[in-house]
């Protein structure tokens, strides 16, 4: 026997032999979905993320492309990559580089990137990839130092618990998740917050009114 | 209401004074004192240090003593976070199962002065009077432990004459710690000189707490350094009046 | 080298005495954890429910320790089936050599870590080095005390005892970077500057995990700078250490502790970057990943009933940074990679409760009990902390300290000992007392009275007053009755305090 499938035994009967046991009465919590009016918890999920210092842009569907392209110039974003299946209709007539595997390098030079996401969370302003459809693969979000991402106000759930229900299939299928709340950051000098550090530096939320 | 004090074997040994307030207090809300001389030490210094099976007599003791008790009040937040606490932990880990029982049974007769007053008797303003600049130290295990919240406050807030000052930073251990004040005197020190300072920030003539261990402690280090500002045990502020001065 | 590992070099207290001198880290800590307590206080109240939260956290990992073994089995297959590798390490040594086979197979001379604090229990850098291997830290804290030299003194802020102006100086000399100012913006963007290269380029990266899921074999990093990100995305090969006891049983379990673990870490509402991922994707991410299941002394802990709640542990901080012990002393006096109040029960318990030094960690506390309240998952770190400091001192031979607390027992067990000892110790302070103090003891007590005065023993003590007293009934009821009563303030009476 290999000495990793030794441990492996050995961890396994040393478990068994500790002779932990679970409370019968033991029950988890159901998940209940947020009972504030649609509008409220949208609203504060723009709050919160900006406090985060994302920038929240909010439009009607026809605008999206408009305020993604204003969102690019303003940051002087010129290099523009996107997943290779990102609905044309967020970018208009915008030149932009579709993802089709791009390698580090390329991609290095990139200065922003646009896609949309899977779910967002109104209770800690979280925006949530599961790099599905129009998401891309997690360094195209990773590497350029622009993010813009496009969110439907019916993608905005209240809470954590119930982003995370609603992400169960996209794990299941064994698709990676990327939770961003704000640009990156850090606490590590005295506690206190500074934004930009390794991941994007500027992150550009464009929040799109439901029809 | 017949209530048997427990007066601890700090305040017993070293501060009669709290325990004679106490007592007096008590009387003079209209309830029969009594003492029951068989009681020693709760144990806590024991169990604190790691000896709680040195601990075990003493708990029996506690528990045999007050079995036939209606109430047991005892001016110190830490012996009675000590019985409440950790008296069934005790028992349980040394697999004494009688013990554990008995201890359950007299558990709920048990209090500390301030919460008993406020909590179970109702009682807020004790007719006292005491004419001084106070600051008031809440003990960890009156707070995290006893959770008497605000009762000492409200005790205080109805005392005639008393010049309620806040202590700064008043959640802070002032690092007494039982032998951890000895066993790391080093960091213990540290914690008091903060507590100390924010003590003296205050002004006040006197600093206040339910435990005398606490306040020992306090005391101590303002003692030591000749601050002029004296430790005074809430019972004896309590039982204060124009008449009578405990403190 | 940044030197970790859990084994203390000398006890806490003799640590300490080094650490308290150090006034510059004592108020760099000061202004740290100040902070981050007022604003752990405000994260923590805008959810509803916090206390029911609290108790989901320690009840969904209790039920995860009891069905370890099946739940790690159940995270093996799923991670297996996902293109993953799965690794056993009873101990450290093992671990570190399994990272090490793995990096070198793949001819690494460098690799790039997101700061994991198992790898630094296990001392991977330095066996990593011993194979050739150079381990980038790339967390910020990880790489200023990398940099340095010098020991992590926190779980989430590696660094937190040097201030910016010292991580400037430090950056100076050890990155050549050019900073005009010690503002942490400047300084981040020094780091990003100098790690942007490595992770775009470095083949192997070293992660340790927060959670991994045993229904989806999913893995997670909690982070906010990107450097996790950029870790676990960006290199061919990824190697993640991770301690048995984070595996949580379903996907669903997950979000209460993202709720938990973010308010009591940093108080933030949520960290900037969480990752997940679930074996290999085609076309994203490590093209072959590894997971090191770590015991290092875990099962150990989880054959204690008392003991077990460690486990619980989500390494949030959120008691280091309540604690007035950790406080003044800082991290480095524990001398472990896990300070503070959970250091306190965890080294000794990961150590067998066998290392002397580790064993005097359980009273490194004064018992104050602010580490279970801020503890998101409701370790009772003071009822541990008195559980082991009884089965330390059960282990010791008969010491002076032993038979101290013996005799005490014994006066103390019956009355008229107790009563016995009070009149021989007011007899035999005499010499001591000056001016109703005591100032100066001899032996251990001198600890006490080296910068504390000590009240006398008074002349009577309170049951031998209450023998003498008046009957109450004998006393008018009213306040009146004061002066009637002097004798009680007789000041020969007065206590001493």
């Amino acid at each position: 026997m290999s000495t990793e499938s030794e441990a492996r035994l050995e961890i396994l009967t040393r478990i068994a032999r500790a002779g932990a046991r679970a409370d019968p009465s033991f029950r988890r919590a159901p998940v209940t979905p947020g009972a504030r009016a649609r509008e409220v918890v949208v609203e504060q999920f723009a709050e919160f993320a900006a406090e985060y210092r994302a920038s929240v842009t909010r439009v009607d569907a026809a605008d999206v492309a408009r305020a993604v392209a204003e969102l690019l110039a303003r940051r002087g974003s010129v290099r523009v990559v996107v997943p290779s299946d990102l609905p044309d209709d967020l970018l208009g007539a915008l030149p932009a580089l579709r993802d089709e595997g791009l390698d580090t390098a390329a991609l290095d030079r990139m200065q922003a990137v646009v896609t949309t996401c899977a779910v967002a969370v109104a209770e800690t302003g979280t925006v949530v990839l599961d790099h599905g459809p129009g998401q891309g693969r997690r360094a195209l979000t990773l590497v350029p130092d622009h993010h813009v991402c496009v969110i439907r106000e019916s993608q905005v759930v209240d809470g954590v618990p119930e982003a995370v229900a609603s992400l169960r299939g996209s794990v299941l299928a064994g698709r990676p998740l990327t939770w961003i709340s704000g640009p990156s950051a850090t606490s590590d000098i005295e506690l206190s917050r500074v934004e930009g550090v390794h991941g994007p530096r500027v992150l550009d939320l464009v929040l799109v009114r439901d029809v | 209401m017949r209530i048997d004090l427990f007066i601890t074997c700090l305040n017993d040994a070293l501060f009669p004074r709290t325990g004679e307030a106490t007592a007096r207090l008590l009387e003079r809300l209209g309830h029969e004192v009594t003492f029951d001389e068989n009681q020693t030490c709760c144990g806590q210094m024991h169990v604190n240090s790691g000896y709680r099976r040195e601990a075990l007599p003493l708990v029996r003791r506690f528990v045999d003593t007050f079995r036939d008790a209606d109430v047991v009040v005892a001016p110190s937040g830490s012996c009675v976070g000590m019985v409440r606490d950790l008296y069934p932990r005790v028992a349980e880990w040394e697999g004494d199962h009688a013990l554990l029982e008995d201890v359950r049974a007299v558990l709920p007769k048990v209090f500390e002065l301030s919460e008993f007053l406020v909590r179970h008797l109702g009682v807020e303003d004790v007719g006292a009077y005491y004419p001084h600049r106070v600051t008031y130290h809440q003990t960890c295990h009156a707070m995290r432990v006893l959770r008497v919240g605000d009762a000492p406050l409200r005790l205080l807030s109805n005392v005639r004459g008393l010049n309620l000052v806040e202590l700064p930073a008043v959640d802070q251990c002032c690092g007494f710690g039982g032998t951890f004040s000895v066993k790391n005197a080093d960091t213990s020190t540290a914690m008091l000189a903060d507590k100390v300072a924010s003590v003296m920030s205050t002004g006040a003539e006197a600093c206040t707490a339910g435990d005398n261990s606490c306040l020992m402690h306090i005391g101590g280090g303002l003692s030591r350094l000749r601050s002029g500002t004296r430790v005074v045990h809430l019972a004896e502020i309590l039982a204060s009046t124009e008449h009578e001065v405990y403190a | 080298m940044s030197a970790g590992g859990i084994r203390p070099a000398r006890t806490f207290q003799k640590a300490a005495k080094v650490t308290l001198a150090n006034a510059q880290m004592r108020r760099n800590l000061r202004h740290a954890t100040t902070t981050i307590r007022e604003k752990r206080l405000r994260a923590v109240a805008e959810l509803p429910d916090w206390e029911a939260l609290r108790g989901e956290g320690a009840d969904l990992k209790d039920f995860a320790m009891a069905n370890l073994g099946d739940l790690l089995l159940d995270l093996e297959a799923a991670v297996t089936s996902r293109g993953g590798q799965v690794h056993w390490a009873r101990d450290a040594e093992e671990a570190r050599e399994i990272v090490a086979r793995i990096a070198t197979s793949h001819g690494a001379r460098e690799v790039i870590k997101v700061k994991s604090i198992s790898t630094d229990e296990i001392e991977l850098n330095a066996a990593l080095e011993r194979h050739g291997v150079h381990a980038v830290e790339t967390d910020l804290a990880e790489l200023i005390v990398q940099l340095a030299e010098d020991r992590p003194s926190h779980i989430l802020v590696p660094a937190i005892h040097r201030n910016r102006a010292e991580i400037r100086d430090l950056f100076r000399r050890r990155l050549g970077a050019e900073l005009l100012t010690d503002d942490p913006k400047a300084l981040a963007e020094a780091a990003r500057v100098y790690l942007r290269g490595k992770f775009l380029t470095t083949k192997v990266a070293v992660s340790g995990a927060n959670f991994a899921v045993a229904e989806s074999g999913t893995v997670c990093v909690v982070e906010s700078e990107g450097n996790g990100r950029m870790c676990v995305t960006m290199p061919d090969v990824l190697v993640t250490v991770m301690g048995i006891e984070k595996v949580l049983p379903t996907w669903q379990d997950v979000a209460v502790f993202l709720r938990l673990l973010p308010r009591s870490s940093t108080a933030e509402r949520m960290n900037p970057y969480t990752s997940f991922w679930s074996g290999v994707r085609e076309g994203d991410g490590p093209r072959e990943f590894h997971l090191v299941l770590l015991d290092g002394g875990r099962t150990e802990v989880l054959a204690d009933e008392v003991g077990r709640q460690t486990l619980r542990c989500i390494r949030c901080s959120a008691c280091l940074n309540v604690c007035p012990v950790y406080e003044r002393a800082g991290g480095h006096a524990y001398g472990s990679v896990y300070p503070g109040p959970i250091g306190a029960i965890l080294t000794p318990q990961l150590l067998h409760l066998e290392d002397a030094n580790a064993n005097t960690l359980p009273w490194a506390s004064s018992l104050c009990g602010a580490c279970y309240d801020a503890c998101p998952v409701r370790i009772d770190i003071p009822e541990v902390l008195l559980y082991l400091r009884g089965r330390i001192n059960e282990e010791k031979p008969l010491n002076a300290e032993a038979v101290a607390f013996r005799s005490a027992a014994w006066v103390m067990s019956e009355p008229h000992r107790f009563e016995g000892a009070i009149k021989l110790a007011r007899t035999g302070q005499g010499p001591l007392v000056r001016d109703g103090a005591i100032h100066a003891l001899p032996g251990l007590l001198g600890g006490w009275t080296d910068s504390r005065d000590l009240p006398a023993f008074p002349r009577q003590s309170f049951r031998e007053w209450w023998r003498t007293r008046p009957a109450p009934t004998e006393r008018p009821d009213d306040g009146n009755a004061g002066l009637g009563e002097g004798e009680l303030l007789a000041p020969e009476r007065e206590d001493t305090r």
